[in-house]
């Protein structure tokens, strides 16, 4: 048994999907107010491409991206820890987590 | 079998993705955006990368987004009222948004060299194979990201503390 689901469905549906939920992440980073959502579009927007990259892999019978894809996992996390951090300092320091608190360097 | 297999689970994690923008609630945007990285672990799992989907589930489901709901009930920040955003900026995003799709998938149409090799080896998921190429072409990187994580340890700890003097 030597077939992958690429035969099925050709590659081409898995890049719209990524493609579709890269886009809906863009566009929540856009549409929204506080910053906690903003940062969940942004980790929807890292599984798109991983999703990608995990088909990609498939379709080439090569296991580097699938490491690849375990780095940006890592990256991911770390990048979590921080970033929440962040966020709890600008609840402390503005009282709220809506984006439009962060107006400083507005012009 | 799989191709509906695949388009269920693609309109579900679709769907998801779009709640999670939506939903009036954090909370309900941490519950959807679990639920589309369950989605997103099945596709891994139909494209027989079943070390990842494991790595996946308990990665993202698991210590992520607990993260998320820990710290939203923390600072209790599931109040309903957020001010939206005006109308203008809205349809920007929208249109910015539907605008980099369409770019995207435009060059998606008029690319080639995306046909299917012959499918060969299903076993690059295993545990057995992804640990042999990463212990052994990517160990420095895996040394690198244990780094990483010290690093993200000391700055999330330094960054979340509270001033003692001030």
């Amino acid at each position: 048994m030597n077939n992958s689901i690429l035969d099925i469905v050709h590659i081409n549906n898995y890049l719209y999907l990524s493609l579709i939920l890269f886009a809906i992440g863009v566009l929540g980073v856009l549409f929204r107010r506080n910053t906690i959502i903003i940062f969940m579009c942004i980790e929807l927007m890292l599984n798109a491409v991983n999703l990608l990259l995990v088909a990609f892999s498939t379709m080439h019978s090569d296991p580097g991206g699938q490491v690849m894809v375990f780095f940006i996992m890592a990256v991911a996390a770390a990048e979590v820890a921080v970033g929440l951090a962040i966020l709890v300092m600008i609840f402390r320091n503005f009282g709220g987590v809506d984006i439009n608190l962060l107006n400083r360097l507005k012009w | 079998m799989s191709k509906y297999a695949f388009f269920i689970l693609a309109f579900l994690s679709v769907f998801s993705a779009l709640m999670v923008v939506f939903s009036r609630k954090p909370v309900h945007s941490v519950l959807y955006t679990i639920f589309c990285f369950f989605t997103i672990a099945g596709h891994y799992i139909l494209l027989n990368a079943q070390f990842l989907a494991a790595v996946h589930v308990i990665v993202y489901s698991g210590a992520i987004m607990v993260l998320f709901l820990y710290v939203i009930m923390m600072l209790n920040l599931n109040a309903e009222g957020e001010p939206h955003k005006s109308g203008i900026i809205k349809t920007a995003a929208v249109i910015s948004g539907g605008l980099f799709l369409l770019v995207m998938v435009s060059v998606l149409k008029s690319a080639d060299g995306l046909e299917v090799a012959a499918s060969g080896d299903n076993q690059i998921g295993m545990v057995k194979s992804l640990g042999m190429v990463l212990y052994r072409e990517y160990m420095l990187p895996f040394e690198v990201s244990a780094l990483l994580f010290l690093t993200a340890m000391i700055g999330a700890t330094m960054i979340g503390k509270k001033e003692l003097n001030s």
